[in-house]
């Protein structure tokens, strides 16, 4: 698989990291009264969708950037790349 | 019909038109007391030792494809009880056990051999750490031996033991693993539910569940909906795609495991050799292939392929241990779909829908846990108490921290 960096352009999967669901960017708030419940969901259950799926990489031979990569895992097709820092600054989990 | 010496020779003579098909191809009845949804070998064992060795009836098996046709025909037919952890290491005994009774068991050969697994050692840590292994494993009632390099080299002469970055200082040999030959067990099971009563319908996809006020009553499927008082989930690494349409969420993710075979050779590997340091590990089936493969891709995949940096790996692997390798064409290779859980262990449980029960989360060892899986399945099937080697393999051990984590990894399934 080939990854389009946004800043470095094409490169290799292997150069990277697969750090999972990118739905981990929305980590829960620990002070909420149902943390507990939100913390186990968060560790331990996962979408797991046949298709499209938004993902974390990490990349750990390169920059060092994490990267939201939507990529369907019936084909390993990936339709788009984005900043990791972008993505969670435009769903506002970062200032 | 039992096969048997008496019979080949008798057939030999009256030209082979007594054998028939071992299994009746089964149309779905309106309802059953029981639905395994998933025709491979966690479900045939399942269906079988629920008939046999639970006395229950009205049976069916589900199969969306062919029986035998997902990872029960796509893995590395490698068995072994080499675990560390209390939670596991009972019942992947109890497997072994279950594997060497097999054959009579089900009147089928299904070529286990006992031919020796071998995982290698580099350091001394490392030696400490397999020696613990080893202890635990012979407190279970498994065997284990440690060997030194030159007991190694008397069995494996061709191994290099002075690779620069992973010397081999040793290895723990556990003799009764080995390798099954993998679609034999299939069908062996397949023919002995059958035998037992047991529908095996192929071609029926489960398309839906339907619950009523929390409690399941049956199954949509590809070919109408079928009643069941009872329905057990056994799927691998479709999983989550099934539990979804309960509307449960899972703490497994889908991953994609690359195998290969080499042309066929006369016998050169007596038995398995792992070299994990390398990501590495290679038996040579009784038709000559050395059967050998690799760690997992590492992201979410339902493909059942693999990418080339994989291959590239597992090669470099091979080749730094088992340099003759390099001298062997790959005829084949290919990808399974991992079942891999947060902690590396699997789920045998119920689910909080009553009459629905689950069983995954493999991830890559779920071939060596086949009679294990199917009886413990059954067993919780048949008395809603878990068997007692598969105590721990609960949904609720994440939200509780008890985790049965073999390798120290975390909740990071790519890792485990």
């Amino acid at each position: 698989m080939i990854i389009n960096h946004p800043l470095l352009g094409p490169r290799d999967a292997a150069e990277f990291v697969y750090k999972g669901d990118a739905a981990l960017i929305h980590r829960p708030d620990g002070m909420a009264p149902d943390a507990l419940e939100k913390f186990i969901d968060y560790g331990y259950l996962r979408d797991n969708p046949a298709g499209e799926h938004r993902e974390l990489w990490f990349h750990e031979q390169g920059d060092r950037s994490w990267l939201v990569v939507t990529r369907n895992t019936l084909t390993h097709e990936i339709t788009s790349v984005e900043l990791a820092r972008d993505v969670a600054r435009r769903e506002g989990r970062s200032k | 019909m039992r096969y048997s010496g008496w019979k080949v020779i008798k057939e030999a003579l009256t030209g082979h038109r007594g054998w028939g098909p071992a299994w009746r191809d089964a149309t779905p009845k309106p309802a059953y007391d029981y639905i395994i949804i998933g025709g491979g070998g966690h479900g045939l064992a399942t269906a079988y030792y629920l008939a046999k060795q639970f006395k229950q009836a009205n049976i069916a098996v589900l199969e969306k494809g062919w029986i035998g046709g997902g990872n029960v025909g796509r893995n590395t037919t490698i068995i072994r009880s080499n675990y560390l952890l209390d939670g596991n290491e009972p019942f992947y005994e109890f497997s072994l056990k279950l594997w060497e009774g097999l054959e009579q068991e089900l009147n089928y050969n299904a070529m286990v051999s006992q031919r020796g697994i071998l995982n290698l050692i580099h350091s001394d840590a490392q030696r400490d750490a397999f020696t613990r292994r080893g202890n635990a494993m012979i407190l279970n009632g498994a065997d284990a031996e440690l060997l030194s390099t030159k007991q190694i080299l008397a069995r494996y002469p061709f191994l290099n033991v002075n690779d620069a970055r992973f010397p081999i200082k040793g290895g723990l040999a556990q003799h009764r693993g080995g390798t099954v030959r993998h679609d034999a067990v299939a069908w062996g099971y397949a023919r002995g539910a059958d035998q037992h009563g047991v529908d095996i319908i192929q071609n029926c996809e489960v398309t839906g569940f339907r619950i009523e006020n929390g409690t399941v009553k049956g199954v949509e499927t590809s070919r109408g909906f079928i009643g069941a008082k009872k329905v057990a989930a056994c799927v691998a690494g479709s999983s989550s795609r099934l539990m979804e349409k309960a509307g449960m969420r899972l703490p497994i993710e889908s991953h994609v495991l690359q195998a290969f075979v080499s042309e066929g050779l006369k016998p050169v590997l007596p038995g398995v050799i792992t070299f994990g340091a390398g990501h590495f590990y290679c038996s040579q089936s009784d038709k000559g292939g050395l059967v050998f493969g690799g760690d997992i891709d590492g992201y979410n995949s339902y493909a059942q392929r693999g990418n080339l940096p994989v291959i590239e790996d597992v090669a470099e692997g091979g080749m730094a241990i088992f340099p003759m390798l390099g001298r062997a064409r790959l005829l084949r290779m290919w990808g399974g779909i991992m079942d891999m859980s947060m902690d590396g262990s699997p789920i045998i449980d119920r689910t909080h829908i009553d009459g629905l029960y689950f069983n995954g989360g493999w991830c890559y060892g779920g071939f060596k846990a086949t009679p294990a899986s199917g009886f413990a399945y059954a067993h919780l099937l048949a008395t809603d108490r878990p068997h007692d080697t598969a105590t721990a393999y609960r949904f609720d051990r994440f939200a509780k921290g008890r985790m049965i984590d073999e390798k120290g990894m975390g909740n990071q399934p790519n890792l485990h």
